[in-house]
């Protein structure tokens, strides 16, 4: 009997279930009971956070600075000198590649200082005019991925560049060109070192959660006391966002190599470094690959935000028309985004899948044929500018640049289209609204903060311990007990409400459409594109359409966040199932399998590690929408992130806030992980 | 350390007073003006802008959180912040101002409200009789009730960080308890929404909104609540059943701003935009669809009059 219930988990699961219903029923709301709610005990720690955050950031190890603007001497803590330091090699990279691309006079500025660039108002870089740049990127995406890349690199360019947008689009690129591949290394580096050594990775796992998870406005005035305003702020928050993933692929790519790979290297005499750089990483490729997309995609995908902390280009034109409800200019602004990191993406991509040429004997012009038909371009290119600014009126030079707002615009085309939308079904979707709310939010919503503490805690750990025995309902316990012991449960519950809804639904839209597509390959790559596109279409952009359809209620911050959030569960349904090896497939055949049995017994159990990995995400980005939710108007955690930053004690409350965030994310983590895992070493996939 | 810091002192004074003779001019280093999310904003930013360089002085513009902003001005990365709501940025302002590095430069002569009130064709088709009155409100919860309202009339605040429960608390003092309830919207975006989708609807709406503010064009009209008195509000230890103040616009700068820029800096105390000035810069972008630059530089060429006269 005992013995049987120890083996099928499924009784054990209904026990817990039992055991939580009477839970649920038996303690009701009393201010006092410990099973109902736990006493705020941590209540001084966001206190606590804040006096040695602004202990640290104003006053720890005080160095005198010589101020020469104003001529006196100031204290200034050393870590902020340091990390102001660290600002302004980034700033410095930033502004040069900006310069070169548009002109200015910071790099300069940078060695002469800015009375000598005062006095002398000629020296300034020369910004390129937008067609030599936008022909050598297509003579690069020729010689990277062939004519069909280089004609989509050209004519996004080209979009780019006749809409107006090129100089916002230019100080963004120059911002994600420094982000990115910062983030790429950093990630890098991390994920060989997680690789090596077990204690490193198990360390940095829930590091990458929290960096993932904790929304941005938690950190955002720490990131600009520290590092101050500007695009280098913007750049570093964004790096600290991008990162996490990038060490997760290329960890995995690591691990899913066999051990005759590091043999075979070794076997031909290869050192360490050798080994790594030259059979680990290229093996491990295709997921490394992975994780430079989402780098890329990340980095475009902070875009919006990082304009609130001073990133310059078309984050923060893109928050001014949506302030306006102009939603169609933000939606042009929002497509040159895309067009950005798709760009970068593809070029990347191909970049690295090139073979290298081994043609001896070439002539010179052989050899740099591109280097010359871009040298042709670019004297061309220069002497059209030239031209041209002797035969445009009211002296704008459109062969140099099109100026912002000067350029095409189909603002108003995009706009009607929203209002069509709104037209035609603004009422049959207030039907629905109001049902949705009415029968089901509302009472979910009431039933999770009708839910006593002790409740919450036996199931999440009760799941955790059918799971993956005594060690994870622990950890899960302790991720649940420091939110509950601050003053901010009632408000996490609200986030956990929001966010089980969203990852329900995201979860069944995202396995059964990426199943439905991955069957050929036409429609998968349409599906992934379709990813790339949602993940770094700014999601302040269909906020306000989604507010209006269905107002400021949990609705629309519910549906604001499936948008999102479906992104990973179909993108790793879509890989998982295109990583089913083709011999399984043969042997299933040969079985006689017909379509529904080949993907109830062989498709969705070989992917389910993948599957799992993607819910798991879809957590993740469900949550890290919670702030966006707030600007919808909620009362959850977000809320109240988004009100410390007027906050005296701000910075603490944001942190601690985050945190309890995070500790949601990482309680959820720690379940499905362990259950990947498991099923992974059912399967033999170790 | 004392005597370290002593010597430093003594070493500052020296410092300052040669330069208290030698210099007069403003540093070659950038005035850094904050770039916010709404037009007459930004036009402004760069109307202020285009004064400082009138008087040979560099300046930069760097996109910024309209809250976060304060603690950079603080901490002197951006130098001065020109908008300061009272309503909605009042709270950032006085808290890093109480922390030190943040100066007050001086007030607009703009008078503000901020206020909730509803859209004026609400009161055009008398969807609640009465209106603008307060008072009306007790007959009519009905026509501004929401699906997840609980069946009381809902009231769309600002969000929380911008008046905490200022307005629950008036609906409360106000005996409008049973019949109204407050919601938090997220941010200035999600009011306009609301305002947008109330209209297509036809449905009325309780909104909290300010004026001058591009919503003036299409008609909004500020519900009459009791008159405010110094200490009506349950903060101040009144009973709160009053409305809002005039408002106040001021303008903030960093501590650094006076010793690094003097001349900029006297300009700009004396800077003071008026309601109309702010709305006409407004126009020119959310009307005439304008550039924010362009309209920038528009308004210092038909205003020159006025803003020559605070260079002097």
């Amino acid at each position: 009997m005992i013995s049987a219930f120890m083996q099928k988990k499924y009784l054990q699961f209904v026990a817990l279930l039992v055991i939580f219903i009477l839970l649920y029923q038996t303690i009701g709301p009393a201010e006092n009971n410990l099973l109902w709610r736990l006493p705020p005990l941590i209540q001084a720690f966001p206190l606590w956070i804040n006096d040695s955050i602004s202990y640290m950031m104003f006053e720890w190890w005080p160095i005198d600075i010589y101020d020469p603007d104003i001529e006196e001497y100031e204290e200034s803590p050393l870590v902020r000198e340091f990390t102001r330091l660290v600002s302004g090699l980034i700033l410095f990279l930033i502004e040069l590649i900006r310069e070169i691309m548009l002109g200015g006079a910071k790099t300069i500025v940078t060695f002469a200082g800015w009375d000598w660039a005062t006095a002398n108002p000629w020296a300034k870089m020369p910004g390129l005019p937008w067609t030599v740049i936008a022909g050598g990127a297509t003579i690069l995406g020729y010689t990277l991925g062939g004519r069909g890349l280089a004609l989509f690199v050209g004519l996004s360019m080209t979009y780019i560049s006749v809409f107006g947008q090129w100089e916002p689009a230019m100080q963004t690129l120059s911002f994600v060109l420094v982000a990115a591949p910062v983030s790429v290394f950093i990630g890098l580096v991390f994920g060989i070192w997680a690789f090596r050594s077990k204690t490193v990775e198990t360390v940095l796992n829930p590091l990458l959660n929290m960096a993932q998870i904790i929304p941005h406005f938690s950190y955002l005035i720490p990131v600009m006391v520290f590092f101050g305003i500007g695009d280098h702020a913007g750049a570093i928050a964004t790096v600290i966002f991008a990162t996490p993933p990038m060490v997760r692929l290329t960890l995995l790519g690591l691990k899913k190599l066999g051990p005759e790979v590091a043999e075979s290297g070794m076997m031909s005499g290869c050192n360490n470094w050798q080994l790594l750089t030259k059979v680990l990483v290229p093996t491990a490729r295709r997921d490394i690959l992975i994780g430079v997309n989402q780098v890329i995609m990340q980095c475009l995908a902070m875009v919006v935000l990082a304009s609130l902390i001073g990133a310059k280009g078309l984050g923060i034109d893109l928050l001014i028309a949506l302030n306006r409800l102009d939603i169609g200019a933000a939606t042009e602004i929002g497509i040159c985004i895309v067009l950005i990191a798709i760009i970068l993406d593809r070029m990347s991509l191909a970049w690295a899948n090139k073979q290298t040429d081994y043609f001896p004997d070439q002539s010179f012009s052989g050899r740099h044929k591109y280097s010359l038909i871009f040298a042709v371009l670019f004297v061309v290119a220069l002497g059209l500018a030239f031209v041209g600014q002797f035969i445009f009126p009211e002296g704008f030079n459109y062969l140099y640049i099109v100026p912002h707002n000067k350029g095409i615009s189909i603002a108003i085309f995009l706009q009607s289209g929203v209002d069509w939308i709104w037209d035609t079904y603004f009422f049959a979707l207030k039907g629905f609204n109001e049902w949705l709310i009415i029968s089901f939010l509302m009472p979910v919503k009431a039933a999770y903060l009708g839910m006593p503490v002790i409740a919450t805690f036996t199931l999440m750990m009760g799941v955790g311990l059918i799971v993956g025995g005594i060690r994870v309902a622990l950890t899960v316990g302790g991720f649940l007990l420091f939110i509950a012991l601050t003053k901010w449960w009632d408000r996490a519950l609200i986030t956990a409400y929001l966010m089980s809804v969203s990852v329900l639904v995201s979860g069944i839209i995202g396995i059964t459409l990426g199943t439905l597509c991955a069957q050929n390959a036409k429609s998968t790559r349409f599906i992934l594109t379709y990813c790339d596109t949602f993940q770094t279409f700014p999601s302040f952009i269909y906020l306000i359409p989604v507010m209006m359809l269905f107002g400021i209620t949990d609705t629309a911050v519910v549906i604001a966040i499936i948008v999102y959030a479906s992104i990973p569960a179909l993108r790793y349904t879509v890989e998982g199932l295109l990583s089913v090896p083709d011999t399984l497939q043969d042997a299933g055949t040969m079985a006689g399998v017909n379509r529904v049995q080949r993907w109830l017994s062989i498709e969705l159990p070989m992917s389910f590690p993948h599957i799992a990995l993607g819910l798991n995400q879809t957590v993740v980005f469900a949550l890290s929408m919670v702030i966006i939710g707030a600007m919808i108007g909620t009362d959850d955690l977000g809320q109240l992130i988004l009100g410390s930053l007027s906050d005296r004690n701000g910075v603490g409350n944001g942190l601690i806030l985050g945190i309890c965030v995070a500790c949601i994310g990482l309680a959820i983590d720690q379940i499905l992980r362990t259950w990947a895992n498991q099923r992974k070493q059912a399967l033999g996939l170790n | 350390m004392q005597f370290k810091n002593t010597l430093i002192a003594g070493a500052a004074g020296i410092l300052l007073s040669v330069a208290g003779v030698a210099k007069a001019a403003d540093s070659t280093k950038p005035i850094v003006i904050p770039i916010h999310n709404w037009s007459s904003q930004v036009v402004m930013a760069h109307v202020i802008g285009g004064i400082f360089e009138s008087m040979g002085n560099n300046v930069e513009y760097v996109p910024a959180d309209s809250q976060a902003v304060y603690e950079s001005i603080r901490n002197g990365d951006v130098t001065i912040s020109h908008e300061v709501w009272q309503s909605s940025f009042g709270g950032s302002f006085y808290n890093a101002m109480a922390k030190g590095g943040l100066i007050d430069a001086g007030t607009h002569s703009a008078q503000t409200l901020e206020e909730m009130g509803v859209p004026t064709w609400v009161i055009d088709e008398n969807l609640c009789p009465g209106l603008p009155n307060w008072e009306a409100l007790k007959n009519c919860k009905d026509v501004f009730t929401t699906v997840d309202s609980g069946g009381k009339g809902r009231w769309l605040e600002g969000p929380q960080s911008w008046h905490g429960t200022l307005m629950e608390e008036r609906i409360a003092a106000l005996g409008l308890g049973d019949d109204y309830m407050v919601k938090f919207a997220g941010g200035a975006s999600s009011l306009w929404a609301e305002l947008a989708a109330a209209k297509k609807e036809g449905r009325a709406t309780i909104v909290f909104n300010w004026t001058p503010n591009f919503t003036d064009a299409e008609g909004f009209t500020f519900i009459e609540f009791p008159e405010y008195t110094a200490g009506c509000r349950v903060v101040d230890g009144g009973d709160g059943s009053c409305g809002s103040p005039k408002g106040w616009l001021k303008k903030a700068a960093s501590y650094k701003f006076p010793k690094s820029h003097p001349a900029a800096y006297t300009t700009y105390s004396k800077i003071s935009f008026s309601t109309s000035q702010i709305g006409s810069m407004a126009a020119l972008v959310d009307t005439d669809g304008m550039d924010h630059k362009d309209a920038a530089a528009k308004w210092l060429a038909d205003n020159e009059a006025t803003w020559v006269a605070w260079t002097k």
